[in-house]
């Protein structure tokens, strides 16, 4: 497993706010800042390790019970906050993503992780079907659970075109033991079957991503290089705000028609059938 | 021998869990209102499976029930745990995200459609890795999209349980019905302990899963509504009661403070005692409905 996991979270966070202490009252895993974006103010929201937590299987960078509620809780202060302005008024919401996966604990099993993963996704949600723009940056790994509780909601997402990027359901190992296959045999068929791929590049002809970003060393970010993914981020924003507020863009989108078919053929029979009597 | 016969209630109780996913969803509707549609006859795979060695279902493992529950317009999405466990691929998942979005499309025309979702899933389907994901997240947002207006009835009756993504499409749901069989949880026994270690989580350690998982301790702490009999009747009944209730004037997922000071106030200096919890969190759950 890579040990780097939310050391490039964390210098984007930085480098797009200035600031990387986490607020009181917020678990240390959790960077939640306001900063400007173009010409207005935006949430920025982030998870990093933290390997003080109270909760030890969080502390490699995993998304947990109080870093799913804390970002829950900013981001449902930023509904309220904005519940009287017109759209285009409503402040953007950026997830910055690098996660692990989800906790792998009894403590968090005991205490409904599942429940607080969807209290996290529903706000995300939330915020988007409010009108709020919400604007997910990968900035290197995005698995599984953790994805969908942090990020997996945004009206547009954002990766970078490198090696170090991992969007998947499950990590390389764990994969190939349970469908019984060599991880060497995985990776071939990553590369004949979109959807099992680990490469971020196969990830893009899903449909799924608004745009691939480029950065010569995600980790440690240079001035232009921030530059740029704060362009591409405004870029996104006004993308969202002319576009509607659900997830629809993902399966029109131009790649999906070549690689949802299945999706896109099940929409088209199920809407023919809907007859209502 | 001539003794009185007894037979109790449980041997005459015609059984939910031992139905299959269709039957199961039949069983929910008012008589003679409901069809199937996206049908195995519509014969729409996975296209993905083939490709792998492995034999693609006609439905997918996924059923959509339309017809009336209660006298109300309703849909029911089934998954079937007995191919593929239950996983959600891009066709499977496709189904729930199109049948939640057209009930949506009518309630916001003033037809308010119930959404019944029986829930038998491990997560996703890892031969489709990315777009089972994908699914997920647009599940999510669609069943949120229709809580709106009309309630999203989970149904969790086992024997599969209800892991991995589609644990949170339950925690997110209006109402959620469990039956003692019951399992839900983001993380199954056997991924903690491989991930985690034997010492975080024994997975041979049946009492403690069912301790932690089981229907009785989640309708017993208030992250699920109701406990049931595994009866086909009496399920069909909480549905419907479910149906006539609405959609609840909070959803659980939006009270994060109360959730936030519970997880705040946990002794996570050594593992959770579930008994306990449950006890702790009890108190609270009347008042989050």
């Amino acid at each position: 497993m890579n040990e780097q996991v939310g050391l490039r979270g964390r210098a984007w966070f930085k480098a797009l706010t200035g600031s990387d202490t986490p607020n009181d009252g917020d678990p240390n895993s959790v960077l939640a800042t306001t900063a400007p974006v173009w010409n207005e103010s935006a949430l920025f929201l982030c998870v990093v390790p933290d390997k003080d937590s109270r909760f030890p299987c969080v502390r490699d960078g995993q998304v947990g019970l109080e870093e799913a509620f804390a970002l829950a809780a900013h981001i449902r202060a930023v509904i309220a906050e904005d519940r009287d302005k017109p759209r285009e008024a409503k402040r953007p919401i950026i997830a910055i993503v690098d996660v692990k996966s989800q906790a792998y604990g009894r403590r968090e099993e005991t205490a409904g992780i599942f429940f607080a993963a969807a209290a996290s996704a529903d706000a995300y949600a939330s915020a988007r079907m409010a009108g709020h723009p919400v604007i997910s940056l990968i900035a290197g790994q995005a698995f599984s659970g953790g994805f969908l509780t942090h990020g997996y909601q945004a009206n547009r997402i954002l990766a970078f075109d490198d090696a170090g990027i991992v969007i998947h359901a499950m990590h390389k190992e764990a994969a190939a033991r349970i469908t019984r296959r060599p991880v060497a045999e995985l990776e071939k068929l990553g590369h004949e079957i979109a959807p099992m791929s680990y490469d971020v590049r196969d990830y893009a002809k899903l449909g799924l991503l608004f745009k691939l970003l480029h950065a010569a060393d995600p980790q440690h970010p240079a001035s232009n290089e921030v530059a740029e993914v704060r362009n591409a981020i405004t870029e996104a924003i006004a993308d969202a705000r002319k576009g509607k507020l659900d997830l629809s863009n993902r399966w029109e989108s131009d790649a999906a028609k070549t690689t949802r078919k299945g999706t896109l053929a099940v929409r088209a029979a199920l809407e023919a059938q809907w007859i209502n009597e | 021998m001539n003794a009185p016969t007894f037979i109790p209630a449980f041997v005459k109780r015609k059984s939910f869990i031992e139905l299959d996913a269709r039957s199961r969803a039949q069983s929910l509707f008012d008589e003679g209102t409901w069809r199937e549609l996206v049908g195995p006859f519509d014969r729409i795979e996975s296209p993905w499976l083939a490709k792998q060695g492995i034999a693609p279902q006609s439905d997918d493992g996924c059923v959509v029930i339309k017809g009336k529950i209660g006298g109300s317009p309703a849909v029911a999405i089934a998954f079937e745990g007995a191919f593929q466990g239950g996983s959600v691929g891009e066709v499977s998942g496709a189904k729930m995200t199109a049948a939640l979005d057209l009930a949506t499309r009518d309630s916001e025309a003033g037809k308010p459609t119930v959404a019944v979702l029986l829930l038998e899933t491990g997560g996703v389907r890892l031969q489709e890795a990315n777009l089972g994901l994908a699914a997920v997240a647009e599940i999510i947002s669609s069943a949120l999209a229709l809580r709106q207006h009309a309630p999203v009835i989970t149904i969790v009756a086992g024997t599969v349980g209800c892991f991995g993504g589609m644990s949170l499409v339950a925690g997110l749901s209006s109402y959620t019905i469990m039956t003692r069989e019951a399992r839900l949880g983001l993380n199954g026994p056997e991924v903690i302990e491989q991930e985690s270690g034997i010492d975080e989580f024994d997975s041979s350690d049946r009492a403690l899963i069912w301790a932690i998982h089981g229907g009785e301790q989640r309708v017993g702490m208030g992250l699920a509504d109701l406990l049931v009999d595994d009866d086909a009747g009496k399920i069909a009944a909480a549905v419907r009661d479910c149906v006539y209730k609405g959609v609840p004037q909070k959803h659980r997922t939006e009270q994060v403070e109360l959730y936030r000071a519970h997880i705040a106030a946990l002794d996570t200096s050594s593992q959770i005692e579930p008994a306990t919890l449950r006890q702790q969190w009890a108190d609270s759950k009347r008042g989050v409905r």
